[in-house]
């Protein structure tokens, strides 16, 4: 059976290298190496060129996104900022209005010193997106779901302005994986993940991932990925192997969860908005079931009062309060000061991140556990400001 | 080859299909099986693992023995060691021996019916006089743990090929850049690896050396059979200690050679016990049986009280028991390290409670120095406030 006649979960186990390893190990060796030996003309030579550890990695996710080139990086935004290398002097490009505020950091503060110009759009919306394109656009950058709101993006309308206008599409796939969200099969171009979040799913290794099936924009990348550096090391790329291996036990439990306190939370009388594209109530739940086969883990919500959202973060005891996500262990974000702190005042307003807003990365903790949790600490948040 | 290039190759060119440098890590339990009824010689990672075979490997080549085994911590090693007694069996060891090891001989070892006579092996005539028709063994430390007495090994291993016994060397404080046991005779040597072979406080880990191969062979049988075995992270990193292990050991002797030197002057200072110091009995059994004298020294102070002291006050040297890695450790063995041994046995071998042991450090040895003199001074300074409040 060939790696891509293979279901989601077979794939899931096996990374292979392409090195013949001679004991038979069931594991991939931790090469921890930067150079090779050259006397009997070796495919690698140089670490950051190429490691074999990293490279099982790099097979692995490509297979699991059904593509052909997978590329490692240091962190997600080692990734996207390699990827976006492929942008030139002049260039523009098309960027989700509420994309992750990391990666809104970079168009906005980084790539703007060589002369490349984010232009944000709402892509949820097809046709502001057709109304942002110039002659100069070479590219669209979008996130589906969104952070922090969870807007649903429909990909292959985006693929179908991308290629009438020959643009290449980026896709951030982080919040789906691809256990629930293949892009690639929809014709976006380059897929970037944060490792970080489910694909590790540990909380204890930062990475970030590239996929592509075109052997032009594999060149590209392969080649910023070996000139600027950001390579994933070896211990990591080997950790990464070792969370993937669960990912679909993981998410199937997470998003049962979800689905569950979505609910309560829909119910709960102190929550005043709650965003999740598995609610019916989902503005965009019908094309989320569509195109992807699950609806992930992150809920964000927003309570009716700012001070007991802010205060709420000092009295949850299980979910541990915090800027990442996707792990085993629950995280609450408070975005506006934390993955949104990088993102001007007005902006983050224009987008409705306000100080009521909360986002959970649901656990694998018992979800009966977490909504008592978040009732004590609601009960608790509510009572601490009334006597403000 | 000499061992500083044996030390650098520690692991290196073993990984033939990339021609990696290092040794892989081999961060798994079990492997494939080619076909039934074959093996690519690792089926399950307690029995053999690529990463462990190839620490094995070097430290069997570093001291010049047929069979390397790796173990999950020194005492590990010792233990697996001490399996080779049955019972009637006796066995001689070093009187002042680490505490480790007086424990589990104590506590375990002669629960089973094993004789230990404890013996100054500094004088070899006291081992001679020791050995019954039932000995089975002679155990070393050289120099010891913490009062750095030496043995000659020459000697010793002499009267126990006289009377067959097996010899084992702990090869510690010295490691195998410094003194080779095998070489002079001796059957195993052991070793907390955690120590100078690892080198960097951040392992732990013990080896075992036989210098032919029938006796590591059942070694490695209870490696297997009991499962103390070394992780493959943990190999790792003792291969990569290896490589500066030479670097290591010159510049911890040298500081040694001269805070020990600088020790003896000082009036707070009692006694110095440093093999390299020329007024130290050992020294010249050392010289002939060692290429140096280590990075290991005790003192003892004159006032008790100066102990709480510099324990507390001392800024570059750090309070912790372990030794051997490249920070400065000073340890009251009195406490720690051989907090098991009775007080009276303590005293009768001289681990008195004025009793200090400093593992030297690759730090600036000025920099040692003058942290020991400014905590000095600082003592003296506050004494004499103390005595003139008193009086």
């Amino acid at each position: 059976m060939s790696t891509k006649d293979q279901k989601f979960s077979t794939k899931l186990i096996h990374a292979k290298t392409h090195v013949e390893e001679p004991f038979g190990s069931v594991n991939v060796p931790i090469y921890q190496v930067t150079t090779f030996n050259q006397q009997k003309n070796n495919r690698y030579d140089y670490s950051r060129s190429g490691n074999p550890t990293r490279e099982a990695l790099e097979h692995t996710v490509a297979s699991l996104e059904n593509g052909t080139y997978g590329f490692a990086f240091s962190s997600g935004m080692a990734a996207i900022s390699s990827v976006l290398c492929l942008l030139k002097s002049g260039d523009e490009i098309i960027v989700s209005h509420d994309v992750y505020g990391g990666t809104f950091r970079a168009v906005t503060q980084l790539f703007t010193n060589f002369n490349i110009k984010a232009v944000f759009a709402n892509t949820t919306d097809i046709k502001e997106v057709e109304k942002c394109i110039t002659e100069k656009t070479k590219a669209i950058l979008f996130e589906t779901p969104s952070n922090p709101f969870l807007h649903v993006t429909d990909i292959k309308e985006i693929v179908r302005v991308a290629k009438e206008h020959d643009l290449f599409t980026i896709m951030d796939n982080t919040f789906m994986t691809p256990y629930l969200q293949q892009p690639l099969d929809k014709g976006v171009d380059i897929v970037v993940h944060s490792a970080t979040k489910y694909l590790g799913g540990h909380s204890d290794v930062v990475a970030g991932v590239a996929i592509t099936n075109s052997e032009e924009f594999a060149g590209k990348i392969g080649f910023v990925q070996n000139a600027f550096g950001a390579i994933l090391s070896p211990n990591d790329s080997w950790l990464l192997l070792r969370g993937i291996k669960t990912l679909k036990v993981r998410l199937d439990q997470q998003q049962k969860s979800a689905l569950e306190l979505a609910q309560w939370l829909s119910d709960n009388s102190q929550v005043a908005e709650v965003y999740y594209p598995g609610l019916p109530s989902h503005p965009q739940h019908k094309l989320a079931s569509e195109q992807a086969s699950g609806y992930g883990a992150i809920i964000s919500f927003k309570l009716k009062d700012e001070e007991v959202a802010k205060e709420t973060l000092n009295h949850v005891v299980l979910s541990s309060v915090g800027v990442s996500l996707g792990a085993v262990e629950s995280i609450l974000t408070h975005p506006a000061t934390m993955t949104h702190a990088s993102m001007p005042l007005e902006d983050k307003e224009e987008r409705g991140i306000t100080g009521h807003l909360l986002r959970i990365s649901v656990g694998l903790e018992d979800v009966e556990d977490l909504k008592e949790d978040l009732k004590q600490a609601f009960e608790k948040a509510e009572k601490a400001f009334s006597y403000k | 080859m000499r061992i500083e290039t044996e030390l650098v190759r520690s692991g290196m060119k073993r990984d033939a299909a990339t021609g990696s440098l290092t040794t892989p890590i081999y961060q798994a339990s079990t492997f494939e099986h080619p076909r039934l009824g074959e093996s690519t010689g690792y089926d399950y990672s307690r029995t053999a693992n690529p990463t462990r075979t190839s620490l094995e490997e070097a430290i069997a080549v570093l001291e010049k023995g047929e069979v390397g085994v790796a173990f999950s911590s020194g005492m590990a090693a010792i233990s697996a060691i001490f399996l080779l007694l049955e019972k009637g069996d006796h066995l001689i060891i070093s009187k002042d021996l680490y505490g480790g090891t007086y424990r589990i001989l104590e506590d375990i070892v002669k629960k089973n019916d094993v004789e230990v006579t404890y013996v100054n092996t500094e004088n070899t005539e006291e081992i001679k006089r020791n050995v019954k028709e039932n000995t089975r063994a002679l155990f070393i430390e050289t120099p010891t743990n913490p009062l750095m007495h030496v043995t000659d090994l020459h000697e010793a291993i002499a009267i126990a090929k006289e009377h067959d016994l097996l010899t084992i060397v702990d090869n510690t404080f010295m490691s195998p850049y410094l003194q080779q046991p095998l070489v002079l005779g001796a059957d195993l040597v052991v070793h907390s690896a955690s120590k100078y072979i690892g080198g960097h406080n951040d392992v732990i880990g013990g080896l075992v050396v036989s210098r032919c191969r029938e006796l590591g062979e059942k070694i490695r049988f209870y490696q297997n059979a009991i499962g103390a075995i070394l992780g493959p992270q943990e190999c790792f990193l003792l291969l990569r200690g290896l490589k500066t292990l030479a670097l290591r050991m010159d510049r911890h002797e040298e500081n040694a050679l001269k805070i020990a030197q600088w020790l003896e002057e000082q009036d707070l200072i009692d006694k110095v016990f440093y093999p390299g110091l020329e007024s130290h009995p050992g020294y010249n059994v050392m010289k002939k049986q060692a290429k140096g004298f280590g990075g290991m020294l005790s003192f003892s102070v004159k006032e008790e009280a100066l102990v709480p002291f510099l324990l507390e006050h001392l800024q570059v040297v750090t309070f912790a028991e372990s030794l051997g890695g490249v920070e400065t450790l000073i340890t009251f063995p009195a406490r720690q390290t051989h907090a098991d041994i009775p007080e009276d046995v303590r005293n009768e071998i001289g681990v008195t409670n004025c009793l200090l042991r400093l593992s030297v450090g690759i730090e600036h040895g000025e920099d040692l120095i003058q942290d020991f003199k400014e905590r000095f001074d600082e003592y003296k300074r506050s004494e004499v406030q103390h005595k003139a409040y008193t009086r």
